[in-house]
């Protein structure tokens, strides 16, 4: 028998960070005292009526068109219709049939595999309220009563939903990953799991290999985090491939991802299949957006993630190198600024990657906190490709810069650490070295290149470490070579 | 001497600016006339005695110092109480929203305050505007001024009541279905549909989205006219309100009918109409004719689906609309153990027999498996309603037909039978299901002296032509009767 495969699907909520909020004129704030962001539209008071927002659809357009889709020009939107105390109007405005965008894609690496995510769809919608339940224990069934905050309720929410084409916990974490990058890269959301401004939801089924029919799927709820979610569908393969080979049912259900406890749970919902009676939103007309507008957006697309990887990679550095620079939009900038500059694009990228990266986080600062500038940068890396400072040297000298001690130069002559690469001086020590040392150097001649070694040694000793190691061993070998 | 009750909104106006009256008087004959009408009557739920009087004196200070805002300045409306007026309770006839007092006015009060119009109070209407009685109110069936055993229509029946006795010199309702036209009719007086987006629905609180729409009773068709002006505008808290350039209302009122193509509805001229009220609509289709118009017979053949789809459409959104109404953050709330259980109960306790029928007949209408064959054909064939008026409009200027199979009906008469009550929007349904404006003219009086309203239809913006025919109609009917009820003195 074939052996299991898992089929997953990623359901991505992202909440947009836009002036106000979707269908009225509250901001879009966090952390504020409790519906003080509310109004008669996003309380649902009587006679209350939405107003789409142009900033959030212009949000999800961005979002739609880095994910390769197609944008309808005439979108609609409908009524979601359920009850519950969180949801004011007890139906929440979504869409359904012509979302926003249909049909893009989403190309992920998992351990250098390039990996097609088809994306069905991605749509406009409200986020709800939040209820917290008073009681024993801030559950829902032991509680006295419940408080309800309505600062979130009308929040612009958009939802991206995958097809089922993810077969492993390690593509679904990368395909979040990708997709946090290229929102915080289009500047529509901070996109933050543990604060709930991206969400992810993990359909997952297994099958007897790839030919076998879909298995009855479950989702998992409540993944705070991108190591959750490769987690939490670890866990629901293995748990659903258990239930099977013991002979047992997956039940369709939703579930949710305990993290202390690293298990999903059922949430135990009666398993009615749920009606939301959808229909067209009779407050609002077909939202247009015409070709002008897609086309506005597309040529003000800001370079995405992994086109930044690609040219980094092309000036020069290695993946990994590329990735943690794109990832963060601070180091990413120093690079592009420093290589503008003149600097080696590779020496720079690990300089950043490494030694800059291992400072902030010692130090607890951030970039802008401190000395160091891309003209630095660039500086070093002349020094070091003109020989003036060892590879070696030049991370003591660029420590030192960040501290706030001078420029790479002011800090290498202050600390007498440029290199002597004067190769008139340099073969006259080489010379004196081998006269000193005649029975070595037949060692060496005779082809025991090990003694190259203690050649280099000796003229660093006589230059107080100084010299240019490299062009030291280039004349020993020559003179060896005789 | 004319009771200042009597007066129409444009005299009132000139001897506003002429200094013979002021405010506070027009204010005053309207409350002596709420005092002697209203037992008998019940046209308001609410009189908002301070903030009228309140109102009338700072209009008069402003009058005073050469502030003049426009024709309502100073004019006693009255408003349906599905219109959010903030600092005043608004209910919708619902046990639901007693006491709920809006902490924000709805954009079409917003400005009539501006227009300096002194609103008198919030009259009586079907509860969340389902009715064509008031009998469906939660606080008591309004009456008829022409006979107090009768009905005066629905939903804003309590704004034609009012309008008619003098309560009020004009006032505002909302028409889903022909809530306006059809209380305009039984109450004799000038009812009004505007064109779907003319006027703002934030704060009208919503019972069919896609069909509301709020319009002006008065006593003449100019006065309707001035009314309208006074609310129509784009607005921003409304996505579906109209962007272009608003139609002028009163340019063309006397311009008269020659030449103009007038359609009678073939469909709306059938023996279910009562036989005294077709005949009023062909008589006053003579006079048009005589007038100079060429009228001409016209089809609808989809107007017999439209009383259907309408009562599938209808149901749909309040079935959405309704839902907020769940005893969580507002209006009155049953305690039980569970969220659940409250929202359930309080819906049960608080919603009348007919919302609750029209919420699980929308619910159903919706529901997975039923979508097509209900709302989704009930949706085809209001894309059809509005081809057949395309092609209407194609021929035609403006339609007429009766406004109202009936005159007003006796109290209890239809309460038994939901479908013989909704015929009685039979002529009204096709204007809200093609967004048209339509308005009801009374053009006189049936055996049992009931008034009979006379409706005439336009094309999507077409006020300024609706409004022409409608006051040549108004000219030719030479309707002058009124209302026992409307005077203010003990007769009754």
């Amino acid at each position: 028998m074939p052996e299991w495969e898992a089929v997953i699907g990623i359901e991505t909520h992202v909440e947009l960070q836009t002036n106000s909020k979707m269908f009225c004129g509250c901001a879009v704030a966090f952390g504020e005292a409790p519906n003080t962001n509310t109004c008669p539209v996003c309380l649902a008071l009587p006679g209350a009526i939405p107003v789409p927002n142009e900033e959030a659809i212009e949000g999800i357009v961005k979002i739609g068109t880095a994910l390769d889709s197609t944008i309808n020009k005439d979108s609609l939107f409908y009524r979601k219709n359920y009850f519950y105390p969180d949801l004011p109007k007890n139906y929440q405005i979504s869409q359904y049939t012509f979302p926003v965008c249909e049909f893009g894609k989403l190309e992920i690496v998992v351990d250098g595999e390039p990996f097609v995510v088809g994306i069905t769809r991605v749509h406009m919608e409200e986020d709800t309220g939040k209820s917290r339940h008073v009681g024993e224990d801030g559950r829902i069934h032991d509680a006295s009563h419940s408080l309800l905050d309505f600062n979130r309720s009308g929040v612009p929410l958009v939802e991206i939903v995958t097809e089922p084409d993810i077969r492993t916990a390690e593509q679904a974490r990368a395909y979040g990953a990708e997709l946090q990058r290229i929102v915080r890269t289009l500047g529509v959301s901070d996109a933050r799991l543990e604060e709930g401004s991206m969400r992810f939801d993990a359909n997952v089924s297994v099958r007897r290999g790839p030919d076998a029919e879909f298995g009855t799927r479950t989702e998992t709820k409540n993944v705070n985090s991108l190591r959750s979610l490769q987690r939490a569908i670890t866990f629901e393969i293995d748990r659903q491939t258990r239930v099977l080979e013991e002979g047992g049912e997956i039940i369709q259900e939703t579930r949710h991802w305990n993290e202390d406890k690293g298990v999903t749970i059922s949430m135990r919902i009666k398993e009615e299949s749920e009606d939301y009676r959808y229909f067209q939103e009779p407050d609002m007309l077909p939202l247009e957006i015409d070709e002008a507008w897609q086309q506005r957006v597309k040529a003000e697309q800001p370079e995405l993630p992994a086109q930044k990887r690609a040219r980094y990679v092309g000036l020069g550095t290695d993946a990994h190198t590329a990735e943690l620079l794109a990832d963060d939009p601070a180091l990413g900038g120093l690079f592009d600024q420093a290589v503008q500059a003149g600097a080696n694009a590779k020496q720079a990228g690990i300089w950043i990657t490494q030694e800059v990266v291992a400072y902030l986080r010692r130090e607890e600062k951030s970039l802008v906190e401190t000395a160091l500038s891309a003209a630095h940068v660039a500086e070093l890396s002349e020094m070091v490709s003109a020989g003036d400072l060892s590879s070696t040297a030049s991370k003591d000298v660029l420590n030192a810069v960040l501290a706030g001690d001078g420029t790479p130069r002011e800090i290498a002559e202050a600390k007498d650490l440029i290199q002597i690469s004067d190769s008139g001086f340099l073969e006259a020590e080489v010379d004196a070295v081998i006269a000193d040392n005649t029975d070595a150097f037949e060692k060496l001649a005779g082809g025991d290149m090990k003694m190259i070694g203690f050649f280099v040694g000796q003229v660093m000793k006589r230059t107080g470490g100084k010299a240019d190691p490299r062009l030291v061993s280039e004349m020993v070998r020559n003179k060896a070579q005789g | 001497m004319t009771d200042l009750a009597d007066l129409s909104i444009v005299e009132a106006g000139r001897q506003l600016r002429s200094g013979d009256v002021t405010a506070v008087d027009l204010w005053e004959a309207a409350a002596t006339r709420i005092a002697y009408t209203e037992p008998h009557l019940h046209a308001f739920l609410t009189v908002d005695r301070e903030g009228a009087l309140a109102t009338a004196k700072v209009v008069d200070a402003a009058f005073r110092a050469g502030e003049d805002a426009g024709p309502l300045q100073g004019i006693p409306i009255a408003l349906k109480d599905n219109m959010c007026t903030k600092g005043l309770a608004t209910t919708a006839s619902s046990r639901m929203l007693e006491g709920w007092v809006p902490p924000y006015d709805g954009t079409a009060v917003a400005n009539l305050r501006n227009a300096g119009a002194v609103l008198v109070g919030k009259t009586n209407l079907d509860e969340f505007a389902m009715g064509s009685s008031t009998e469906n109110s939660a606080f008591g069936t309004s009456r008829n001024p022409w006979d107090v055993d009768r009905v005066p229509g629905g939903s804003s029946g309590g704004s034609a009541g009012s309008v008619a006795v003098g309560s009020s010199m004009g006032a505002f309702g909302s028409d889903t279905g022909g809530s306006i036209r059809q209380p305009a009719a039984l109450c004799g007086v000038v009812g009004m549909k505007p064109t779907y987006g003319l006027v703002s629905r934030y704060g009208l609180i919503a019972f069919a989205s896609s069909l509301d729409q709020i319009g002006p009773f008065a006593r003449s068709v100019e006065d309707a006219a001035l009314l309208l002006e006074g609310v129509a505008g784009h607005d921003i808290h409304d996505a579906t309100s109209y962007r272009g350039e608003y139609p002028t209302l009163t340019d063309g009122l006397e311009k008269g009918v020659k030449g103009l193509r007038v359609g009678i509805v073939k469909e709306l001229m059938v023996d279910a109409i009562d036989s005294e009220i077709r005949a009023a609509t062909r008589a006053m289709a003579d006079k048009l004719s005589d007038a100079g118009a060429d009228v001409v017979e016209v089809s609808l053949p989809s107007s017999e689906y439209a009383l259907s789809a309408y009562y599938l459409i209808a149901p749909a959104e309040c079935s959405a609309n309704l839902a907020r109404l769940d005893g969580v953050r507002y209006g009155n709330r049953v305690p039980a153990d569970t969220t659940d259980e409250m929202m359930a109960k309080t819906r049960a306790a608080g919603f009348g027999p007919e919302v609750t029928r029209r919420i699980l007949l929308g619910t159903y209408a919706l529901s997975a498996g039923y979508y097509d064959a209900f709302y989704g054909q009930a949706q085809r064939v209001r894309t059809l309603v509005r081809q057949d008026f395309a092609t209407a409009y194609e021929q035609t200027d403006v339609l007429i037909s009766p406004t109202t199979p009936t005159t007003a009906f006796e109290i209890g008469a239809k309460t038994d039978d939901p479908i013989a009550m909704y015929y009685s929007d039979v002529c009204t349904i096709p204007s809200n299901l093609a967004g048209d404006p339509s308005i009801s003219v009374p053009v006189g009086v049936d055996t049992r002296g009931l008034p009979i309203g006379f409706q005439i239809m336009a094309p999507a913006l077409g006020e300024s032509m609706l409004f022409r025919v409608a006051a040549e109609v108004e000219r030719l009917a030479e309707f002058s009767a009124r209302p026992s009820l409307a005077v203010s003195k003990e007769t009754v």
